[in-house]
C-alpha cells in the first residue's frame, strides 16, 4: 500500500480549477520531486494536502490508506504529514521554542517541560548548523529568506513526519543558503523519511536522490520518470516536455 | 441583616448583576439608601480622620453633586449611584464575608485552572477573615523604612504623615474636580497605599500590594499616592490578574503619582474584577525634569472600564512610556487609552496599547497626545493595535492629537485585525489545534506588553488569555 495514494484529485479556489486530476502514488521511503513552471499547481497541490481550508477538493487522497481529505490540518499533522512552506508565516511574539513544544506534544502524546524539551531542540539544531538563539526569536519575525527555510527544516527535523511536503525548499535563497537547505535536507532524510518537494531546479538532487521527477503544467501531471527527467528539463527547458 | 437581603433578593439575582442583563445593584443595602453629607461626616468620624480630611471630603461631595455624568464614552445610564451606600459605608472589621456560594461558577473555575490557593481564593471572592492592613504594611515595609521610605496605607497616612499628605492629596495632579468620579472619590474614598520615597533612594524590588482588599468595601475606592523624590526609583504594583469578586458595583479609585526631578517611577496594575462592576478609575503622574514614568497594566475583569492614565510631562527631558492589554469578552467594554501631555520642551513618550476583543466585547482605545505651544524638540509615538476575534466583537480607535509645536516628532500607527487566517493554518499544519493556535498568536501580539510584568503576573496572563480564548473559533 502506498503511504500517499491520490486518484483523480481537482482543487480549486473559488471559481479557478486549479488542479484538474492529479494521481499519483507515494511509496513508504520514496523521494519525489515535482517540478513544472509557475502557476502550474504544485504549490497549490501540497497546501492542499495539509489541509489548507481556502481549496475545494474533489477526488481521493489516501494516508496510510486513510482519508485525508476530512481531516482537519492539525489532524493531518498528527498523523505525520509536515508542509515545509514556501514562504513560511510570521507569527511574532511566539517563539519557534513554545510552538514547536506543543507541536512535539500534538505530534508524539509527549508533553514535557520546557527544559526537557529544550535538550531535543538543541541537538537538533546543532545537527543542521543552526545557533541557539534561533530558537528564541518569533516564528519567522523579521527573519532573512534563508532563515526562514532553515527553520522550517528544524521544524522538519524535530516533527519527523511520515511525509515531508517540501515547497520549493530552494527559492530566493544565495548559494550559501542553498548548500545549507540542500544539507538540511539530506541529512533528513537519512533516516528513510518519504519525501514529495516541489522545485524549479535540479539542483536538489545533489543532495538527495529522486525516486521519481514529476512534471505539472496547468494542474495535471504530463510527463513522470527519474531524475534524468529532471536533468533534461534543466538542460531544455519545460516546453520540452510539453512538445 | 445581609441574610435577610439575601433572603428577599435570592442568590441568583446576585449572580445575575452583569452589566449586560440590565439590573446592577443588588447587593445588601444599609438602612439609608442615597449618598449624602450625612454620609460623608460618618465616614470621616468612623475613621476618626482630621479636620482637614473631612473638609476635603464634603469639598468633594458638593463637586461630585454639582458636575454632570460623562456626555461621552460608554453607557453609564445602569449606573446607579444611589445605590453606592451599601459599600461606602464603613462596615469595619465586623462586617460579614462574602458567601462562598456566591461566588460566580465561572469564576471559580478560573481559580482552578490558575492553581489559585483556597485562602487565597476566599479572600479574592471576598469571602475570606479580614486582613490586618497594619500587619501587611509592616512586612511588606520590612528593608526599606530604614532608607527612609514610607509605606503605609492611605487611611493611616493621613493621621501619621499629615504634612506630606495635605500637600499632595488631590491637589496639582487629580483634584477632585477633575470629573464626576474623582470628585465621588474625593468624597468617599477608604484604603489605599501611600508611598514616599525620599531625595536619591532606589526601592531595591517592587513594593507590591498583591490583595489590595482587607474587607468588604475596603477596595472600591482605594487610593494610590506615590511621591519620588529628585533621583529616587520606585516601582509598585497593584492588583492581581486572578479574577476578583465583590458585591459592589462601582470601583472608583485614583492613583496619583509625583516623579521628582531625575526619578523613574514604574506603576504596574492589573485588573480582573468580576463582570458586574464598573471600573471607573483616574491615574494620573507629573513627571518633573527628566524624571521617566512608566506605566504598566492590563484590565481584564468588570463590565465596562474606562481608564486612560495620564502623564504630564511638566519639566524639560521628562519621559513617559505607557504599556497596556485590554481584553474584552462578552458583555464587556474596554474604553481604555493614554493620556500624555508634553507640557516642556525635548519631552518624549511612547504608547502601546494591545487589545483583543471576542464574543461581543467592545475594546476602545481612546487616547490624548498634546504638546504644548513652545514645547521644542518632543518625540511622541502612539501605537494601538487590536485583535478581533470574531465576527460580532467590536475594536475601535478614537485618538485625540493636539500638536501646538512645529518641530515635534509626533508617530500615531493603529491597526485593527482579524487573527490571519494564514497564521492559524501555518501553526494547525505543525499539529496545533485551532484554539491553542488561537491563544498562541493571542499571546504572541501581547507579548511586548508581557515581557515589561513580573514573572507571576506574565504566567497568569498568559494563562488566562488561553482560557478567554478557548472556544472563540470554529
Amino acid at each position: 500500500m502506498a503511504l500517499l495514494s491520490l486518484k483523480n484529485l481537482q482543487i480549486s479556489a473559488g471559481e479557478k480549477e486549479i488542479i484538474r486530476g492529479i494521481s499519483l502514488d507515494v511509496g513508504e521511503g520514496e523521494v519525489h520531486v515535482i517540478m513544472g513552471q509557475n502557476g502550474s499547481g504544485k504549490s497549490t497541490l501540497l497546501s492542499t494536502l495539509a489541509g489548507n481550508p481556502k481549496y475545494a477538493v474533489k477526488g481521493t487522497a489516501l494516508f496510510e490508506g486513510k482519508d485525508l481529505l476530512s481531516l482537519k490540518p492539525h489532524e493531518r499533522a498528527r498523523q505525520g504529514l509536515f508542509l515545509a512552506f514556501q514562504s513560511p508565516i510570521e507569527v511574532p511574539g511566539v517563539t519557534l521554542a513554545s510552538m514547536l513544544r506543543r507541536a512535539y506534544a500534538a505530534r508524539f502524546g509527549d508533553e514535557m517541560p520546557a527544559s526537557e524539551f529544550d535538550k531535543i531542540l538543541s541537538a537538533k539544531a546543532e545537527a543542521l548548523g543552526i545557533a541557539r538563539p534561533f530558537f528564541s526569536r518569533g516564528i519567522n519575525d523579521g527573519m532573512s529568506g534563508g532563515e526562514r527555510k532553515m527553520s522550517e527544516m528544524l521544524q522538519l527535523s524535530v516533527l519527523e513526519p511520515r511525509l515531508a511536503l517540501l515547497d520549493e525548499p530552494d527559492s530566493g535563497l544565495d548559494v550559501d543558503a542553498l548548500g545549507k537547505v540542500g544539507a538540511a535536507i539530506g541529512k533528513i532524510r537519512r533516516n528513510g523519511m518519504s519525501m514529495v518537494i516541489v522545485t524549479h531546479y535540479a539542483r536538489v538532487l545533489r543532495s538527495i536522490k529522486a525516486d521519481k521527477v514529476h512534471v505539472m503544467h496547468l494542474g495535471k501531471i504530463v510527463a513522470s520518470g527519474d531524475e534524468k527527467l529532471a536533468h533534461k528539463i534543466e538542460e531544455k527547458g519545460y516546453l520540452w516536455v510539453l512538445q | 441583616m445581609e441574610r435577610k437581603i439575601n433572603e428577599l433578593y435570592g442568590r441568583d439575582a446576585l449572580l445575575s448583576a452583569v452589566p449586560s442583563e440590565g439590573k446592577l445593584n443588588v447587593g445588601y443595602k444599609t438602612a439609608r439608601k442615597g449618598l449624602s453629607e450625612a454620609l460623608v461626616r460618618e465616614i470621616s468620624e468612623v475613621k476618626g480622620e482630621p479636620e482637614w480630611m473631612l473638609e476635603k471630603r464634603l469639598e468633594s461631595f458638593a463637586i461630585f453633586k454639582a458636575k454632570p455624568m460623562p456626555a461621552w464614552g460608554p453607557d453609564l445610564s445602569r449606573l446607579d449611584l444611589d445605590a453606592l451606600t451599601a459599600f461606602v459605608r464603613p462596615k469595619g472589621k465586623e462586617a460579614e464575608p462574602t458567601s462562598w456560594k456566591e461566588v460566580p461558577p465561572d469564576i471559580r473555575k478560573t481559580f482552578d485552572a490558575l492553581g489559585v490557593p483556597e485562602a487565597e481564593r476566599k479572600f479574592l471572592s471576598g469571602a475570606s477573615a479580614q486582613y490586618d492592613s497594619e500587619v501587611l504594611y509592616k512586612s511588606l515595609r520590612k528593608n526599606i523604612s530604614e532608607l527612609g521610605v514610607i509605606f503605609t496605607d492611605m487611611d493611616s497616612a493621613v493621621k501619621e504623615y499629615p504634612e506630606l499628605v495635605k500637600r499632595y492629596f488631590m491637589t496639582r495632579c487629580v483634584p477632585a474636580k477633575d470629573n464626576k468620579f474623582s470628585a465621588l472619590h474625593g468624597a468617599f474614598w477608604s484604603g489605599g497605599s501611600f508611598v514616599y520615597v525620599p531625595q536619591g533612594v532606589k526601592v531595591p524590588s517592587p513594593l507590591q500590594i498583591y490583595f489590595m482588599m482587607n474587607y468588604p468595601g475596603f477596595g472600591q475606592m482605594e487610593h494610590t499616592l506615590i511621591v519620588a523624590e529628585q533621583g529616587a526609583s520606585v516601582q509598585y504594583i497593584e492588583g492581581c490578574s486572578a479574577p476578583h469578586y465583590t458585591r459592589d458595583s462601582l470601583h472608583s479609585a485614583v492613583v496619583e503619582i509625583f516623579a521628582g526631578r531625575g526619578s523613574r517611577v514604574r506603576y504596574t496594575s492589573i485588573q480582573n474584577w468580576s463582570r458586574n462592576v464598573y471600573n471607573l478609575n483616574t491615574k494620573r503622574a507629573i513627571v518633573s525634569e527628566d524624571a521617566i514614568m512608566e506605566w504598566v497594566g492590563g484590565t481584564l475583569g468588570s463590565g465596562v472600564t474606562m481608564l486612560y492614565p495620564c502623564s504630564m510631562l511638566v519639566g524639560r527631558g521628562a519621559r513617559a512610556e505607557h504599556l497596556t492589554i485590554s481584553l474584552a469578552g462578552k458583555g464587556q467594554v474596554k474604553d481604555t487609552g493614554a493620556k500624555v501631555l508634553h507640557m516642556a520642551p525635548n519631552t518624549s513618550s511612547r504608547v502601546i496599547s494591545k487589545s483583543i476583543c471576542r464574543g461581543g466585547g467592545v475594546v476602545r482605545y481612546r487616547g490624548l497626545l498634546h504638546v504644548g505651544k513652545g514645547c521644542t524638540g518632543v518625540r511622541a509615538n502612539v501605537r494601538c493595535d487590536s485583535i478581533i476575534a470574531d465576527r460580532i466583537s467590536v475594536a475601535e480607535t478614537v485618538p485625540t492629537i493636539d500638536v501646538r509645536s512645529d518641530d515635534a516628532v509626533v508617530g500615531h500607527e493603529a491597526a485593527v485585525g482579524r487573527i490571519s487566517d494564514d497564521q492559524l493554518f501555518y501553526l494547525m499544519s505543525r499539529g496545533i489545534d485551532e484554539n491553542e493556535a488561537v491563544s498562541l498568536i493571542v499571546r504572541g501580539f501581547i507579548e511586548p506588553i508581557v515581557k515589561e510584568l513580573p514573572l507571576e503576573y506574565a504566567v497568569e496572563m498568559n494563562r488566562l488569555v488561553e482560557m478567554e480564548m478557548e472556544g472563540s473559533v470554529g
